[in-house]
């Protein structure tokens, strides 16, 4: 067992994790931040998205001993103070119906807010190619995006 | 919960230590940089190591530079990194127009470029663009550093030249003196996550050169040179372009899977062909920037 420690959602924490745990899981299971989802566990879908260091990345795909003394994000941690512009958006578009690929699909959304406030639809259809939705069919969530991002 | 193989993990803090490790280890090491791939392979009981040495805190092979008239890409350089490079995007533009190609933004974080070639699955977008512009692997081991060009450095599907001492720290590529322009297609199913089903980099020269590589329709992305010297006779134009399309067969040797059949793959290699050399045309008659 190693001891690593990370910002996680602005609180410095620790954890004991040996070499094979995957970082999906040692959030889920061990530190109780259960929106990134386990979809497809091979990099597809976008369920298990988390930021690390500010960027969108898959959760299923790193070891958790790779993030000792990094910075990760989950949903958790973006609403800690209410809700998003982009959160509120995308329940005034009833953009979601079973809800498995929100958290990815919000925190791919939130990286390309925060490097590009006023995305155009290509640049929305981008950030959120990789996280696959089976219900909605994509456009509500873009319109959401979209009218969160607008300029006023 | 955990992978149901144990290993160790290191993270060394130079690039001396991370070589005396893989000299100790040999193929018992695998190295980790992004591990889009490695995670995978892992999960699925593929090559799994006793050791798991994790590059990412090398800071000297997170560098993209032009050095002595050649544009070097590091180990640690992520495709994301690359779509916000200016000098990929005005030195090696086929490669900037590929790397946003690859899977989506949230992989695109995370994957590197040199992980795609040691990885060397055959449908790889970083191989053709790499080809035409003739790059070179730098490998290094404490023995010292061998440079592989990038024409022999894939064996087969999933095997490289790579050493089991040896790391690849970088790849270079010459910064062509002449005039150039390139385009990168990709034939996939769906924007966003798909593997390229077929792909087809160019370069055209002003001097008259065209390189052409093919990807994911054999098991080794490659070059062509019997069409090279084709275009180099006969100019790059409708009537060359379509007899290089008859010639497609006894050039590639696509397969039939899941994603798409042998016969489509080979329709469609010579359609991008076709749209990859009108599109470098166009870009080689631009004053500046839009290149390579």
């Amino acid at each position: 067992m190693k001891k690593i420690s990370f910002s996680l959602n602005g609180e410095q924490r620790f954890v004991y994790v040996t070499p094979n745990e995957i970082l999906l899981d040692v959030l889920r299971y061990k530190m109780g931040a259960k929106s990134p989802k386990c979809g497809c566990d091979t990099g597809d879908c976008g369920a298990c998205t988390i930021l690390l260091n500010g960027k969108a990345v898959r959760s299923c795909l790193i070891f958790a001993v790779e993030v000792e003394a990094q910075d990760i994000v989950t949903l958790e941690g973006i609403s800690r103070d209410g809700l998003t512009p982009l959160q509120k958006a995308l329940i005034e578009h009833n953009a979601f119906q079973c809800g498995y690929c929100a958290p990815g699909m919000i925190l791919s959304a939130t990286e390309l807010i925060n490097s590009n406030p006023h995305p155009g639809e290509e640049e929305i259809k981008e950030a959120i190619s990789g996280n696959l939705c089976r219900c909605t069919g994509y456009q509500p969530v873009i319109d959401a995006i979209k009218n969160a991002t607008k300029k006023h | 919960m955990a992978l149901p193989y144990e290993f160790d993990y290191v993270k060394p803090a130079s690039l001396q230590d991370a070589l005396v490790l893989l000299a100790e280890k040999g193929q018992g090491a695998r190295v980790l940089a992004g591990g889009t791939d490695l995670a995978n392979e892992l999960k699925q009981g593929f090559r799994v190591p006793d050791l798991l040495l994790d590059i990412k805190g090398l800071v000297e092979l997170q560098k993209i530079e032009v050095r002595d008239q050649r544009l070097t890409i590091g180990a640690l350089v992520t495709f994301s990194d690359m779509r916000s490079s200016e000098l990929i995007r005005n030195h090696a533009h086929i490669l900037y127009e590929a790397a946003g190609l690859v899977a989506s933004p949230g992989v695109r974080n995370r994957a590197t470029m040199v992980g795609n070639i040691c990885s060397a699955v055959a449908c790889m977008d970083s191989a053709s663009p790499l080809l035409v512009h003739d790059a070179m692997v730098h490998c290094l081991s404490l023995e010292g550093e061998r440079l592989v060009p990038i024409q022999k450095w894939f064996v087969d599907n999933r095997k490289t030249l790579i050493r089991e001492n040896e790391m690849v720290t970088h790849v270079s590529i010459p910064v062509p003196s002449v005039k150039y322009a390139g385009a990168y297609q990709k034939m996939m199913r769906y924007t966003g996550e798909d593997l390229a089903a077929a792909n087809v980099g160019v370069l055209l020269f002003a001097d008259g050169r065209c390189h052409v590589a093919f990807g994911s329709v054999g098991p080794t992305p490659k070059r062509s040179a019997k069409l090279e010297s084709h275009f180099k006779n006969k100019g790059v134009n409708k009537g060359s372009i379509d007899e290089a399309c008859a010639m497609l067969p006894g050039i590639i040797k696509p397969i039939s899977d899941v994603r798409a059949s042998k016969e489509y793959r080979m329709h469609m290699t010579g359609v991008m062909l076709e749209r990859a050399l009108f599109k470098a045309i166009d870009r080689l008659k631009m004053p500046t920037l839009i290149r390579g």
